[in-house]
């Protein structure tokens, strides 16, 4: 049993974290938000030649040999900054399913793409009438020859603007809402039939509704098979939760933090508010829903390579636990920090902002909940 | 005791329900369903409040000389009722239920004459200027200075928070014209003109992201305004004993009407949301939810019921109730909110900036979803606002309990 972080583990931190504060403080993440493109190029190249892209990555592929854990250094302090390029949906999520399961030919072709900061990627999973369930696929893949022609619909798909390269999930056979029959596919975004709208979301990412209309794609953009589909994308899902709890550890300790210290320099009835006792259980109560967060979180991504059933316990667990903690804490910042708390001016509604959205990210509390009973 | 309604009572119900069939235009409506804070156009707000006018029912609250609608407790708590389960907006409180009791109590009869009748008919619009940068929950310890310059008060400092000032002709503002004796003893209730030299209105955007102009809130800015001695409302130096009065009308309010139109809203939503193949409605999850809320919801209403029950118009319901219908109903304001967005699920993501000028049919992936995260973002000042739901616990714990 070992919690600590190894050298380069804790070289890491230090060096996400001080290229966070350097080139990502608060108003320079607003103005990257609020730009044309909604993400910073120039950001993603740097993280390219930090090395951060290539992380996670083996060294056959070109990568750093790092793993979830690396993973999780890197986005608790991307989360700090609230960072809005696109770390989650390029590496971890499209990144790590090409990493475990393209074949050597669909690796070679799409990884140093990724490694090298070339191209962004984007995982639509997602459909309208989907909610949390990722079996519930309606868009299609009929087999055409040795190729593949895609049609439907997928929602809310994060990092799409941006994206040059998709993977899709897609039903190749059988019913709606059946576990078996669904293919992941590599799409191009600028295929032909492929179309976007594209919108910001409410916590300062950016996303599209995309649509496939008689798309044509070849056999070898199918990786692993039509009964493998499912497995590989919960997994990458999963995946995902370790990457967005360790996200929002970043953003539950700036709340605090920003809240402790806001409630020592506030004065009212001549004392600062911090003295009143109602408002320090507040902050202890938000305290120890932080350090329960840390706890699962560093649970679930060092049970990410376990057997699939401890990985499913284990990952809609920390998602419950940040489900519920994330939104205490973000209501209770807010509230401390009374009016201030509401503007737009505080960084402390903007951590709100997206701890409100990760709930919803890859299943709400409810959903997470039923999974865990049944994993 | 008796909860059955009379024949005039149910009479007067279908009387409401055929007025706002005929006065809640589709303009007004489709403004209603997609507001992210609870306002509307200024166009659309005065528009309402000028056809209740014609009807006699601008002011329920009103004492009927001054032009008040005249209902019994009864009536009052249908016609909000129905107001409410319809969805129709909100009179904008500032004039209306804010500074008009205030005025009727303590103003005088030039400032009663002067007031109330443009405040009746809608002519003019006001906002409160109560809490300052450095006194929020503190409201005592606020700046704002009027000095006494013979034939008039000179106005310096700025007022926060101020809602919809940007529409507004007229400001009351609690300011400091003295510094002697106890802190609230050297405040004074001032009416200013919002179109005097030296007043300027800045935005603030909240969460919840408000289109250009339609920001709920503002910071307001006094510099060197010169104001009329008749504009003071009471005695000077006794504007406290004005501004507890009038806080007691912003809390004093009844909330389950909203709360289970919302409920209502919910509901539908969820039975049109699939999830695993079958309507969100019928996931045991979601639905025990909505069962918890909506009880919590039939309380308040019952609690209302009580309350309101034996006040006359004109009165208000004392402290301690009016600190728990705030409390209670701002909580239940919050978690209904926070239902719904999760009915939603993913598109309560997508961000749409102006939700006024589009319709239900473009929002993105589901008809009706644009604004109902920015209200769960929106409604965190509840709890914030009108004092603190901590404050109005400290106000039980005193002038209940007498802790």
């Amino acid at each position: 049993m070992d919690f600590s972080f190894t050298e380069e583990q804790t070289l890491l931190r230090n060096m996400v974290q001080s290229f966070v504060q350097d080139n990502y403080d608060f108003d320079s993440r607003m103005k990257i938000v609020r730009s044309e493109e909604g993400m910073s190029r120039d950001i993603w190249g740097q993280f390219a030649e930090l090395g951060l892209l290539a992380a996670p990555f083996s060294e056959e592929l070109g990568g750093l040999d790092g793993g979830p854990i690396d993973i999780m250094v890197i986005m608790e302090e991307l989360g700090r900054g609230l960072v809005v390029e696109p770390y989650l949906p390029t590496v971890v999520l499209c990144g790590g399913i090409l990493s475990r399961h393209a074949s050597p030919a669909q690796q070679e072709a799409n990884l140093p793409g990724i490694l090298g900061g070339e191209n962004i990627w984007a995982l639509a999973y997602s459909e309208p009438q989907s909610r949390f369930n990722a079996a519930d696929v309606l868009t299609s893949a009929k087999a055409d020859g040795v190729g593949y022609v895609l049609n439907g619909t997928k929602a809310v798909v994060a990092a799409a603007p941006w994206a040059d390269k998709l993977i899709v999930s897609a039903r190749i056979s059988g019913e709606q809402r059946d576990t078996n029959g669904i293919g992941l596919f590599i799409v191009d975004k600028s295929a032909a039939g492929v179309s976007t709208q594209d919108y910001p979301t409410v916590d300062g990412n950016r996303a599209s509704e995309v649509t496939f209309e008689n798309v044509a794609v070849s056999g070898d953009a199918l990786i692993g098979s039509a009964d493998t589909g499912l497995s590989i994308l919960e997994e990458a899902l999963d995946h995902g939760i370790g990457a967005i709890c360790a996200e929002s550890l970043g953003h539950m300790k700036s709340l605090n933090d920003a809240t402790v210290e806001y409630c020592k320099t506030r004065k009212q009835f001549g004392v600062p508010i911090g003295s009143f006792q109602v408002l320090q259980h507040r902050m202890v109560d938000m305290f120890m829903e932080y350090e329960q967060s840390v706890s699962m979180t560093y649970m679930v991504n060092m049970k990410l390579s376990e057997g699939e059933d401890e990985r499913k316990k284990a990952s809609s667990g920390a998602k419950v636990q940040i489900g519920k903690s994330g939104r205490f804490v973000g209501q209770e910042a807010v509230q401390l920090h009374g009016g201030m708390g509401m503007t737009e001016e505080l960084s402390v509604g903007h951590y709100f902002k997206r701890l409100t959205v990760i709930d919803t990210q890859f299943g709400n509390v409810d959903h997470h909940l039923k999974r865990f009973a049944s994993a | 005791m008796d909860l059955s309604y009379s024949a005039e009572d149910n009479a007067f119900r279908e009387e409401v329900r055929a007025f706002i069939k005929e006065a809640f235009t589709p303009d007004i409506v489709r403004e209603c369903e997609r507001s992210k804070n609870g306002y509307i156009s200024k166009e659309a707000h005065i528009t309402w409040q000028k056809r209740l006018h014609a009807k006699g029912w601008a002011a329920p609250n009103w004492p009927v000389e001054h032009g008040g609608a005249g209902f019994t407790p009864t009536q009052k708590f249908i016609y909000t009722h129905e107001m409410e389960a319809a969805g129709a907006p909100h009179t904008i409180p500032f004039g209306m239920t804010m500074v008009a009791p205030v005025i009727m109590k303590f103003g005088t009869e030039e400032q009663k004459a002067q007031y109330l009748p443009d405040i009746l008919a809608s002519n003019v619009w006001w906002c409160q200027g109560y809490s300052e940068p450095g006194s929020g929950s503190d409201l005592a310890s606020l700046q704002m200075k009027a000095e006494d310059k013979g034939d008039h008060f000179l106005c310096n400092g700025s007022k926060i928070w101020t809602s919809m000032a940007q529409h507004a002709d007229m400001i009351f503002c609690l300011v400091r014209t003295s510094n002697e004796g106890k802190r609230q003893q050297g405040i004074s209730f001032l009416l200013i003109d919002m179109n005097t030299p030296g007043v300027s209105v800045a935005p603030l955007i909240t969460l919840d992201g408000p289109a250009k102009d339609q920001q709920e809130i503002n910071q307001v800015f006094f510099e060197d305004v010169k104001v009329p001695k008749e504009n003071l409302v009471g005695n000077l130096n006794e504007g406290w004993t004005c501004a507890k009065y009038l806080l007691e009308f912003e809390r004093g309010n009844p909330y389950s009407g909203g709360l289970n139109r919302t409920l209502g809203k919910v509901r539908s939503i969820a039975s049109e949301v699939q999830s695993d193949g079958a309507a969100l409605i019928e996931n045991s999850d979601f639905s025990a939810r909505l069962a918890n809320l909506e009880q919590q919801v039939m309380v308040m209403e019952a609690t209302e019921l009580r309350i309101f029950s034996d006040v006359s118009a004109g009165d208000n319901i004392g402290p301690g109730s009016s600190s728990m219908l705030k409390t209670r109903g701002t909580e239940l304001q919050k978690d209904v909110s926070e239902l719904a967005m999760q009915a939603i699920g993913q598109y309560g993501l997508p961000f749409v900036e102006d939700t006024l000028a589009s319709t239900n049919e473009s929002d993105i992936g589901m008809a009706g979803a644009a604004p109902i995260t920015p209200i769960y973002f929106n409604v965190r000042k509840t709890s914030i606002y009108a004092g603190s739901n901590e404050i109005q616990r400290n106000i039980i714990a005193k002038a209940v309990l007498g802790l």
